[in-house]
């Protein structure tokens, strides 16, 4: 193991040091919770579009608390948080452009 | 001569660009594609479920009841992990192996709890022509009408779920190959002889159960080939790939059962 190395090594394990297993705990809380108010929501009889859009929205924060959290990439340097989750979410745009249009598209017109 | 050159002059290496080891990177970059597999596939099951009509809401609430308690599996087993790796930080190699094997222990039960419930789904007559046919079903059985009015329902189901379900299965060996090196092999044959002859031949799961087997021939041979003690970059990078699989059910749960819930 070289320097360079080391030294990411010994900030990595600092990193860890810095906080502790109650962050962790609220993380799982706040996760829980979230799938528990997911659960409820579904035996409210609501539109499909709009329970659709708070699931979502739900399962984004849940996925940002996993990455920036649990994976920890919010104490990574910002190059590999910019790099990493702008690469995968511009996939993910060009994908919903493409694909969502056509799905409507096919219903509209009756094509079964 | 170049190498040891290069060797000889650890200066010469620019630090990362990314701040971190290259073992980390490496399944960062590997988790972004396989994000992209998922996304490939949650994108075909709601493009199906837009543009079909008559999709099908077959999950009653003891469906949900299963999938919740697959999910609260699944996030606990994300915090056992994080602190398999703080405790690998501290250098605690007994509380790292005991909290690689509680996230082993609930991988697992969300494996058996999802396999019930495809075994449900396909005694209830939701099937893909490539599974055997359950003897003795009724052709009347709930969903058989799905599986051929509505055939890319099952296929984007069992597709998607199957998929997760692989990467959670593959995820379990290689937490237990972190966590007990040559031991775990063993222990990952008499599972695959538990899981093939505790089967009946018609479940998918009876020839599913092979990845067990196939899994213990790699992780054999790289053991053997390469053998090591773990240190805690590699539980941290173990760590990444575990919770990746946690993210992705994050979407499939509201996406395939919350939103196809038949709530009576």
């Amino acid at each position: 193991m070289d320097t360079t190395q080391i030294a990411l090594a010994e900030r990595a394990a600092e990193e860890q040091r810095h906080h502790g297993k109650a962050l962790f705990f609220w993380v799982w809380g706040a996760l829980l919770a979230m799938t528990a108010v997911e659960v409820y929501l579904t035996y409210q009889r609501m539109q499909p579009v709009k329970m659709l859009t708070i699931l979502m929205g739900l399962s984004l924060i849940k996925a940002a608390l996993i990455i920036g959290y649990f994976m920890h990439l919010k104490y990574e340097v910002s190059r590999m948080k910019w790099l990493t989750m702008c690469s995968v979410v511009a996939c993910l745009i060009l994908m919903t452009i493409f694909f969502f249009p056509d799905a409507r598209r096919i219903i509209e017109l009756g094509v079964k | 001569m170049a190498d040891s050159a290069v060797h000889d002059i650890p200066s010469v290496y620019e630090p990362s660009l990314f701040g971190t080891y290259s073992k980390k990177i490496g399944m960062w970059l590997f988790l972004l594609s396989d994000s992209l597999t998922f996304g490939a596939l949650l994108y075909a099951y709601s493009y199906g479920r837009i543009s079909t009509a008559n999709w099908p809401t077959p999950f009653h609430s003891a469906s949900i009841v299963n999938a919740t308690i697959m999910t609260a599996f699944l996030l606990t087993s994300s915090l056992t992990m994080v602190m398999a790796v703080r405790a690998s930080v501290h250098g605690d190699a007994k509380w790292q192996r005991l909290w690689l094997l509680a996230t082993m222990v609930c991988g697992t039960g969300f494996i058996v709890l999802h396999g019930r419930e495809w075994s449900n789904l396909i005694s209830e007559g939701l099937s893909l022509p490539m599974f055997p046919k359950v003897p003795g079903q009724e052709a009347v059985s709930e969903f058989a009408d799905v599986s051929k009015t509505v055939p890319q329902f099952a296929a984007t189901f069992f597709g998607l779920t199957g998929m997760h379900m692989l990467h959670v299965t593959l995820g379990v060996i290689y937490l237990g190959v972190v966590a007990l090196r040559r031991k775990f092999i063993p222990i990952l044959l008499v599972l695959w002889l538990v899981a093939w002859l505790g089967t009946p031949a018609y479940s998918p799961f009876h020839y599913g159960a092979h990845v067990l087997l196939i899994a213990a021939i790699v992780c054999g041979i790289i053991l053997w080939l390469k053998p090591k003690v773990y240190d805690s970059s590699d539980v941290e990078v173990a760590g990444l790939y575990w919770h990746f699989v946690d993210l992705v059910w994050m979407f499939i749960f509201p996406l395939v059962y919350l939103m196809s819930a038949k709530i009576l």
